[in-house]
């Protein structure tokens, strides 16, 4: 797109439509650096920095706070507290009244953030922030929740629970029973790049912020409230962020009110961008989880009745641990049917960072303890997890209810894990591997395949909408605008194609433009894997009524009928000539048709009675699966995996390339979770790991050996969605799963495979070291 | 003495700078963002683990003009003097179009957020002008360096593995350039001492050893900065002053490898890139283990003498050449003295070194023929990842019986340490299983490991313990292999 062609008037199809592998829209922006992230922008005269000052303590009262050596130092113009704020010093994304913008009386975690320091440098601001005197009373604190009574324990949010069935009965009535628990770890999103946002102050009462967010109206209604101004007064925008996955639905929230106050204050323009280490501190994450597990199941394997207790690390505040915890839940049945459950969650208050939304959203958490689950009755039986799986895949006719009263209308994983089963030949594997371990007595190999349902919808009904705002210009080309945000995961690209493919125009006559609140109002944060699902209904529907006006107005003014104005590829036929579509679109400026319009979608079909747990939260399953084969060092516990093969689908995709690198990036994500990436707090309740020299996530050479990954191509979305596609960000990090089933089978060979690993994620070289000891001794015993 | 220059002279990009006002811990990355808004350069980490930052440095080398690939946001730029500094903004295709590496990522769908492409392309341009045919295991440890979330790096791989098919290295920008920039460097590089700014706040380049040595008993408690992997953080995170700083890493005298009598002697401004040939063709167990060292980025500048000097009881060298018995020369002003390395590491923190003094060289003997090395490393990522524990081991091997043991570990103790007791347990033992079981049990009177984030006490023990015996199973005729590894097709 970085030249301008004229678009050829005799080409029987467009370039970049919909379900063409266009590629990325910034791609040569990308490689040439000339892409544009908030902290590249060029700078306003007089624009100042700020910093954040963070707590010491896990949990305290704050008994004094001297900042004046902070005041005094080189370069300071402002410090800020919790008692500046203009209107509100609170930023608890869902009313809670729980997260403040800095604290004031007391601190909560270490690492909270107390004070901002304004500066004419960062480097000032940084610098200064190291000379404040804060005297604490310190009190007692938890950061794990291992330490807590998980069933009694204090709640940031209300609780849920899902129930069909009597699940307690039929357990009790089952033939065979087992329980157990299982510690799943959190997640840092370790986007590229960090936090940062820029405001520029305006006239009266306004105020324009650049924010790394994927959710600009939040930013938007937050900064209001701050400042106690109406919305109309802050403009948020963002044109790209550097990887979002999450950690930017809520987390940019507190930069923006900061610099937002600080601008205001001054008059002048003010950045924050915090160090990495401050940003991994100060930020929340994945939540981490306790699960604990009471099934019930018969001879064969078929699970008769499940009880899952969902403990979740929720941190200091409530933030979106209510939702995550939900969808942890929501997704404990995975692809299987259960004939009675009941599912709990407990959003538990600990003295760490609020954790947040991270890419699943507590589905990934919720599907690692029914796979446990599932590996449990394996072992219990002496069969192959495989097989267990299968035996209790939902029906597509019955056995299809979820646990929270959803009908499985769309099931196609019987034919995704035969294909993968089949392609990948895991019963050969599964003989060579047997055969490989029974050789060798340090290495020992692991497989295992695990299949992935992800429901699709925020659960939270109301956020299920989206607006776009389409302008075509007399020359015809056109300018896109829509509530989405841009992190990397192709979603311009592909509301770009959606656009051009309504018009019939090649991709390059579509100007992408930076999403922001003056033009597309009360959007919900990209997340929830419903960027493209929401925003390309809404830009097709602002593209469809601007189509409307120029076929009406050609059908006039050529005097034909409708049927006969047809958009082909850069021109439209009108009875038996062809228009350039540019030509025609001035005709009809001059006609004076209106060539502006907006498009507003919301997902039909959802509902959700959260006080019963019974609804429809998602309006379609995406479905996919994985094949893992691993090797293990049974010295170290280091581990390699040597070959993953995966078939997932997105229905007919928009754009293959742009899924595929979805599903391969999810995955690399997904794996990295549950094996490498680790976070450690220590015993005075400071996080260890904040910062890549201690965080480790993939590197280019943790990638399979082997890496198949194929997008299957006849699925199609039962319902009625964007060109029949289906969703993609999110389901794929489950197919990571896979991996760490593998390492867990590896291990089990320690003990001849006659007992269950549980292995606790993630499966660093420590704790699959530990797990092959254990089951030695075990085995022995 | 000479009159100092008082520039700091290099060329960036196409253009020659000169500067008189640097602060001495001032990172390239802030200036070319911050003065010369030069924004394509991305800070990810501020702490050389992310790449975001990679830019490339050319510097003379006795070989031609070199460039490497290096993170800005940990090179302080005084240390730049008579180098070519190339950012993603210099590059460039035929014509004004992309360059092979960028047409090749934009082909291969190789960046979704993008904010590490930048990094990512010039880690592969710095390797493709090496390896212009790599194979995959060359991309991954090309790339050991650079961090992506989004793609799972597949993408990247296939597309690095393309670059040749969209240009020749005939036919690149630079190569047209070399000759020119090479000549342009010469003529910075006059030879005599630099020094920029003034009283304590000074970054000094010394012309010679000699002039090191002379600076360093003039100003005793500078910092001495090679590499600049390590002290880069101390500035980055820390916020730690250290002024006055003295420079070696351009030091030609400190940065050469000699064999004599079967010991080499390394300078100690040798990185560990230019070691790497000679360390894993005389003592081929070192390659895989240099390989682990961060990535390429930090390898290219960092020193095997820095992290020597630095102390760490988690550096990866120190118990390998602990273990194959290596010596360190020490020097102030014109005196010198050799210690034996694991005499150099006194306490946590502290280490045989006085003020004004520094370390020149470490020499380490080749093994003989009959002599088993091995050293391994056990992180929890494989590659760029901080050692929790690394256990060296030589062991002479006679008739089945052991004649002599050396081993060394990292991550066990305040220091790197030597396994007396384990050593004692070995030798004149039979080299057999039952041997090596009875030394393993000896390990808790050599050790007291730590837990800390990387790993607890317990791992740490169990895994020490274990690399013996994968020694033993490795020397002592295992028949399947005993490692996992990246190489062994899956």
């Amino acid at each position: 797109m970085n030249k301008h062609a004229s678009p050829s008037l005799t080409a029987k199809t467009i370039v970049g439509g919909v379900a063409s592998s266009q590629r990325h829209d910034s791609a040569h922006k990308h490689v040439t650096g000339q892409a544009v992230y908030i902290d590249d922008m060029p700078e306003p005269a007089g624009l100042l920095h700020a910093y954040l000052g963070l707590s010491t303590v896990p949990h305290a009262a704050i008994v004094s706070m001297d900042l004046s050596a902070v005041r005094a130092a080189p370069g300071v113009v402002d410090v800020l507290t919790g008692h500046d704020m203009p209107a509100s010093n609170d930023i608890s994304p869902t009313h809670r009244h729980d997260e403040p913008v800095l604290a004031t009386d007391k601190v909560q975690f270490l690492g909270q953030p107390i004070f901002a320091v304004v500066a004419e440098t960062r480097e000032q601001a940084r610098r200064a922030c190291k000379l404040a005197k804060i005297e604490y009373a310190e009190e007692p604190f938890v950061t794990d929740i291992l330490d807590l009574d998980r069933r009694e324990g204090k709640l940031v949010t209300p609780p849920l629970t899902l129930k069909r069935g009597d699940a307690a009965a039929a357990i009790e009535a089952a033939p065979r029973r087992l329980k157990g628990t299982m510690q799943l770890g959190g997640q840092d999103h370790f986007y590229l790049e960090g936090h940062i946002a820029m405001a520029v102050p305006g006239e009266d009462m306004d105020v324009t912020l650049y924010s790394s967010t994927q959710h600009p109206s939040e930013v938007q209604h937050m900064v209001a409230q701050v400042l106690g101004v109406p919305s109309h007064a802050v403009t948020v925008e963002i044109r790209r962020m550097g990887g979002g996955f999450g950690g930017k639905e809520t987390q940019g929230n507190q930069f923006a009110a900061i610099a937002a106050v600080a601008a205001k204050r001054h008059g002048r323009a003010v950045k924050i961008r915090p160090d990495r280490d401050d940003d991994m501190t100060a930020t929340g994450k994945r939540h981490d989880f306790v699960i604990d597990y009471d099934v019930g199941f018969d001879d064969e394997g078929a699970i008769l009745g499940v009880d899952y207790f969902f403990a979740a690390r929720a941190g200091f505040s409530a933030d979106l641990s209510g939702a995550v915890t939900d969808r942890a839940l929501f997704h404990c049945d995975n692809t299987y049917y259960y004939p009675a459950v009941k599912a709990q969650s407990a959003p538990l208050y600990t003295n760490t960072v609020s954790n947040t939304a991270f890419r699943g959203f507590g589905g990934p958490q919720g599907i690692v303890g029914c796979e446990r689950v599932i590996d449990e009755v394996a072992f219990a039986l002496g069969k192959d997890p495989l097989e267990i799986r299968k035996r209790n895949f939902y029906g597509t006719t019955d056995r299809n209810v979820t646990p929270y009263h959803q009908t499985v209308e769309d099931n196609i994983i019987h034919r995704i894990v035969e294909e993968l089963e089949t392609g990948a030949d895991y019963a050969g594997r599964r003989k060579a591997i047997a055969a490989f371990n029974a050789g060798s007595p340090v290495l020992k190999r692991g497989l295992a395949l695990t299949p992935v349902k992800f429901g699709i919808s925020f659960t939270a009904t109301h956020f299920n909408q989206a607006g776009a705002l389409v302008h075509v210009y007399a020359d015809g080309s056109v300018h896109l605008n829509h509530g989405g945000t841009e992190m990397g995961q192709g979603l311009y690209v592909k509301i770009a194609q959606v656009v051009a493919e309504e018009f019939q125009i090649d991709i390059d006559q579509v100007k992408i433009t930076a999403t922001t609140t003056a033009k597309v109002p009360n959007t919900s944060a990209t997340a929830a894997s419903s960027g493209t699902d929401l925003n390309g209904m809404a830009a097709q529907a602002a593209a469809r009524t601007i189509r409307q006006r120029l076929t009406d107005f050609a059908a006039e003014k050529y005097q034909v009928p409708t049927d006969q104005v047809v958009f082909l590829p850069n021109r439209v036929r009108v009875g038996n000539q062809e228009i350039a579509f540019g030509a025609l679109t001035q005709q009809a400026y001059m006609a004076r048709v209106q060539l502006s319009a907006t498009g507003f979608y919301k997902t039909p079909k959802i509902h959700w009675d959260r006080d019963k747990g019974q609804g429809t939260p998602f309006y379609y399953f995406a479905y996919g699966a994985a094949c893992a084969e691993v090797e293990i060092d049974t010295l170290t516990g280091e581990t390699m995996v040597e070959r993953v093969d995966i078939l997932h689908e997105t229905g007919r995709s928009l754009n293959k390339a742009i899924d595929i690198g979805q599903i391969e990036g999810g995955f690399i994500q997904g794996m990295g979770w549950l094996t490498t990436e680790e976070l450690v707090w220590d015993g005075k309740g400071r996080l260890r790991t904040h910062a890549p020299s201690t965080y480790k996530i993939p590197l280019a050479s943790d990638r399979p050996k082997i890496f198949n990954v194929t997008l299957a191509d006849w699925p199609e979305a039962g319902e009625p969605t964007i060109h029949r596609s289906k969703a993609v960000g999110e389901p794929p990090f489950c197919l990571g799963i896979a991996v760490f089933h593998a390492i867990s089978d590896a291990v089990a060979s320690a003990a001849d495979h006659r007992i269950c690993p549980r292995l606790d994620a993630p499966a660093t070289p420590e704790r699959v070291l530990m797990a092959v000891e254990r089951l030695k001794r075990e085995a022995g015993a | 003495m000479i009159q100092a220059e008082t520039q700091i002279r290099f060329l960036l990009n196409g253009a020659e700078i000169a500067l008189s006002d640097v602060r001495p811990d001032e990172t390239l990355l802030d200036w070319l963002r911050l003065s010369r808004a030069l924004r394509g350069t991305k800070e990810g980490c501020a702490e050389g683990d992310c790449g975001a930052c990679t830019v490339l440095v050319g510097r003379p080398t006795p070989d031609g003009l070199v460039y490497e690939g290096v993170n800005a946001c940990i090179r302080f730029l005084g240390s730049l003097h008579g180098c070519h500094v190339v950012t993603v903004e210099h590059l460039k295709g035929e014509g004004g179009a992309l360059h092979p590496v960028q047409q090749a990522m934009v082909d291969f769908h190789g960046s979704q957020c993008g904010f590490c492409t930048p990094g990512f392309v010039m880690s592969l341009y710095a390797m493709w002008m090496q390896d212009p045919d790599p194979s995959e295991a060359a991309v991954e440890k090309a790339l050991q360096g650079n961090l992506c979330r989004c793609t799972g790096y597949e993408p990247i791989v296939k597309a690095a593995r393309a670059i040749s098919s969209y240009g020749t290295l005939e036919e690149d920008f630079l190569a047209a350039e070399r000759t020119a920039v090479a000549e342009r460097l010469a003529a910075i590089r006059a030879g005599g001492r630099v020094e920029v700014g003034t009283g304590k706040d000074r970054f000094v380049l010394p012309a010679s050893v000699d002039d090191l040595a002379a600076v360093l008993e003039a100003e005793p408690m500078a910092t001495i900065v090679a590499g600049s992997t390590d002290v880069g953080l101390w500035v980055t995170k820390f916020m730690r002053d250290i002024a006055p700083v003295v420079f070696i890493g351009h030091l030609g005298d400190l940065k050469t490898i000699s064999e004599r009598d079967g010991v080499l002697t390394i300078g100690a401004g040798v990185s560990y890139t230019d070691a790497f040939e000679t360390l894993s063709r005389r003592i081929p167990a070192m390659g895989p283990l240099i390989d682990r060292i961060g990535g390429a980025q930090v390898r290219n500048m960092g020193t095997i003498g820095g992290n020597i000097a630095n102390g760490s009881p988690i550096g990866d060298m120190p118990p390998p050449l602990i273990a194959l018995g290596a010596s360190v020369t020490l020097r102030k002003g014109g005196a010198r003295r050799t210690i034996a390395l694991e005499d150099f590491f006194v306490a946590y923190g502290k280490q045989d070194r006085q003020p004004g003094e520094f370390v020149e060289a470490v020499h380490v003997p080749v093994p003989s023929a009959e002599t088993q090395f091995a050293a391994w490393k056990v992180t929890k990522r494989r590659d760029e990842d901080i050692t929790a524990v690394l256990g060296a081991f030589t062991l002479s091997i006679e008739d089945g019986v052991v004649r002599a043991a050396r081993i060394a570990y990292g991550g066990m103790a305040a220091t790197p340490k030597r396994a007396k007791g384990v050593e004692a347990a070995l030798v004149g033992q039979p080299w057999t299983l039952e041997t090596v079981e009875a030394a393993m049990d000896v390990y808790p009177s050599d050790f007291q490991p730590i837990s800390d984030m990387r790993a607890s006490a317990e791992y740490r023990m169990l895994a020490a313990r274990n690399l013996l015996k994968r020694f033993f199973l490795v020397h002592g005729g295992a028949e399947m292999p005993v490692t996992v590894s990246r190489e062994r097709a899956a």
